[in-house]
């Protein structure tokens, strides 16, 4: 039939990997964020196998050694091995960056969907709040709920995953607000389908792309306060190496004396965030649909 | 009552006010009367085409008939059920008994879905066969509607418009409804793909036996799908008759005007000129009497004050004017 046009095949799904490939080809900035995400996972994973050397045990003999072949990136004031102490602090970073970003992701996106779908005075109410939470600026309400929680791993991730929750909650419901009008979203309902699934299946779906991009980008600056936290004492406590403090402690003290301790916490800081953009940049655009052929 | 003359639709009164929310506390401040009283009906396997200008209330009768947007007021029967006051979960059944096309091809389809989700859509929610069995309607159903079934996992924007609607129709007879209620099908399509849309329409309509409610602004459209043909004027129907006595000896003045404006392709033909002075008045403040009294060449002391009601003038032929 003359109606019919032959309509060009998008990215067959032959395997996972040759998927992979296609879209490593098409996004090569974004195959480079994910080989740095990547690498530091597989660093937070196999620390014990990557250094053998206990990051918390200190050695006076070795205070502030230069890189050497023994100690490839130097030691600490206190004698503590920071090749190890960076393998074991990508555990930290990653557990704050995904655990605060997902736990801050989770209940804004609840909220902003809610909010924006079925609107009234539920929405009035809940933007209220948001507008009150988003008065503070994202150190400052983490640092409040630092000090109110008492510091360690967990009242970390939750300290910086709450001031999240209303950027992503915002995002999520003008979305929902633009989506909810959508002919779409009225051929559900005319189709019988309920209110739930029609905010699950359809708008949803449709808010993923800009809640991907704001999350990656979230993750490197959760990754940020927790570093500020910590340099303030009320991120993850001693002994855990945190890059944040690590940095920030000898900043404060051994920059001239020691650069080294400076600059390998704080280039593995600047590749994770910079990793998760690129990662994020590319995501969004593989994850939409519209951008794939 | 024999199978060719069953009501699949009967309207009674049909009223649509939007409230106007003011203010901080949302207090009403007026309405829109959308939808002022219509009332129609159509017989199973049949055509009714609701024409009028924009904003004079077509498209909120579709939406109202389809329980979209609730109604004010009046009566709604789809194949002699009244479910003008169901609930959500009462009215499900009956969704499978009625079913719309949008007018935009491209915002009425999920762009994260793929055509095939789109169609199947209808039959997983109603719980129609397992996913296997849903897979090979869906095939079928594309292949009813002209598109090629290999073509189910590509997504929206990989179509073009034509196809896109073409797949908006699929989804509206996934679950084989009698009553399908076009709103403007075609009007965002090319001139070239009308035509083949109009015909598949037509030709789904002989095969399914479908009923339909097709709103329209272009009298052309209408005039090549519809058996009977309804004119409205903000927000209440001045005209209803066939569709030749429409085309051929319309009496309602607002039906003479919109034929008159009708391209002709033969420039030698001369036609009656009727231009109609002014604008729609608002729905917000709809004129006293009857609605057309401030544009109408004919009108005289009484069409101000008395609303005409829509009586037989003629055999078949469902005229509100007073001068009728």
């Amino acid at each position: 039939m003359a109606a019919i046009e032959t309509i060009e095949a998008g990215p067959r799904r032959e395997s996972r990997l040759a998927t992979f490939r296609f879209y490593a080809r098409r996004y090569p900035l974004g195959a480079a964020g994910a080989a740095i995400a990547a690498i530091f996972v597989l660093m937070a994973i196999f620390a014990p196998w990557i250094t053998q050397v206990d990051p918390t045990a200190t050695n006076p003999r070795i205070s502030l050694a230069f890189p050497s072949s023994e100690h490839p990136l130097g030691a600490d004031f206190l004698g503590r091995d920071m090749w190890s102490r960076i393998v074991y602090g990508a555990r930290i970073s990653l557990a704050v960056g995904l655990g605060s970003t997902g736990l801050g992701a989770l209940f804004g996106v609840t909220i902003g969907l809610t909010s924006g779908y079925f609107g009234g005075w539920y929405d009035l109410i809940v933007q209220r709040v948001m507008d009150m939470m988003q008065s503070l600026p994202l150190l400052v309400m983490a640092l409040v709920m630092t000090a109110a929680l008492g510091p360690s791993l967990e009242n970390t991730i939750i300290a910086i995953s709450i001031p999240l929750i209303p950027t992503v909650a915002r995002v999520i419901r003008s979305n929902t607000l633009m989506l909810r009008e959508m002919p779409f979203i009225e051929a559900a309902r005319a189709v019988g389908m309920n209110e739930l699934s029609i905010a699950l299946r359809h708008v949803l779906p449709n808010t993923l792309a800009p809640l991907i991009v704001l999350a990656t980008a979230q993750l490197g600056s959760t990754i940020l306060v927790e570093a500020a936290l910590s340099f303030l004492g009320l991120g993850v406590p001693e002994p855990h190496p945190s890059w944040g403090r690590m940095l920030s402690e000898s900043a404060a003290e051994y920059v001239r004396v020691a650069p080294w301790l400076v600059i390998f916490p704080g280039a593995a800081i600047s590749l994770a965030v910079f990793g998760t953009n690129l990662l994020g940049d590319a995501l969004r655009d593989i994850l939409d649909p519209r951008q794939r052929d | 009552m024999p199978e060719a003359n069953r009501l699949v639709l009967e309207v009674k009164d049909l009223k649509k006010h939007f409230p106007i929310k003011k203010g901080l506390l949302r207090r009403t401040a007026g309405y829109v009367y959308a939808v002022d009283g219509v009332s129609l009906s159509i017989r199973a396997g049949q055509t009714l085409a609701l024409v009028g200008e924009s904003g004079c209330g077509k498209s909120t009768v579709g939406r109202t008939v389809l329980r979209l947007t609730e109604p004010t007021a009046g009566e709604i029967r789809i194949n002699g059920t009244d479910i003008t006051h169901l609930n959500k979960a009462e009215l499900r059944p009956y969704r499978r008994q009625m079913q719309i096309i949008f007018q935009d091809p491209f915002s009425s389809l999920d762009p994260r879905m793929s055509a095939g989700e789109i169609v199947g859509e209808p039959l997983r929610v109603h719980g129609v066969g397992n996913a296997r069995e849903r897979r090979a309607r869906v095939a079928d159903i594309f292949k009813r509607v002209g598109l090629r079934a290999e073509h189910v996992d590509n997504y929206p924007h990989q179509f073009s418009g034509g196809q896109r609607q073409r797949i908006g129709i699929a989804r509206a007879l996934a679950l084989e409804p009698n009553l399908i209620i076009g709103d403007e099908p075609v009007s965002a399509l090319d001139v070239s793909i009308q035509a083949q849309i109009l015909n598949l329409v037509m030709d789904l309509q002989d095969e399914f036996g479908l009923t339909y409610l097709f709103i329209s602004h272009n009298l052309a459209v209408v005039e090549h799908v519809s058996h009977h043909i309804a004119v409205m004027y903000l927000g209440r129907i001045v005209e209803y008759t066939d569709k030749r006595t429409l085309f051929t000896a319309p009496l309602h003045p607002y039906t003479e005007s919109l034929l008159a404006a009708v391209p002709v392709p033969d420039p030698s033909i001369r036609r009656k000129k009727i231009v109609l002075q002014g604008d729609v008045p608002s729905p917000v403040k709809p004129p006293p009497g009857c609605h057309f009294h401030t544009r109408c060449p004919y009108a005289f002391d009484r069409c101000k004050v008395e609303d005409p009601k829509l009586r037989e003038v003629r055999p078949g032929q469902l005229v509100a004017c007073h001068s009728r």
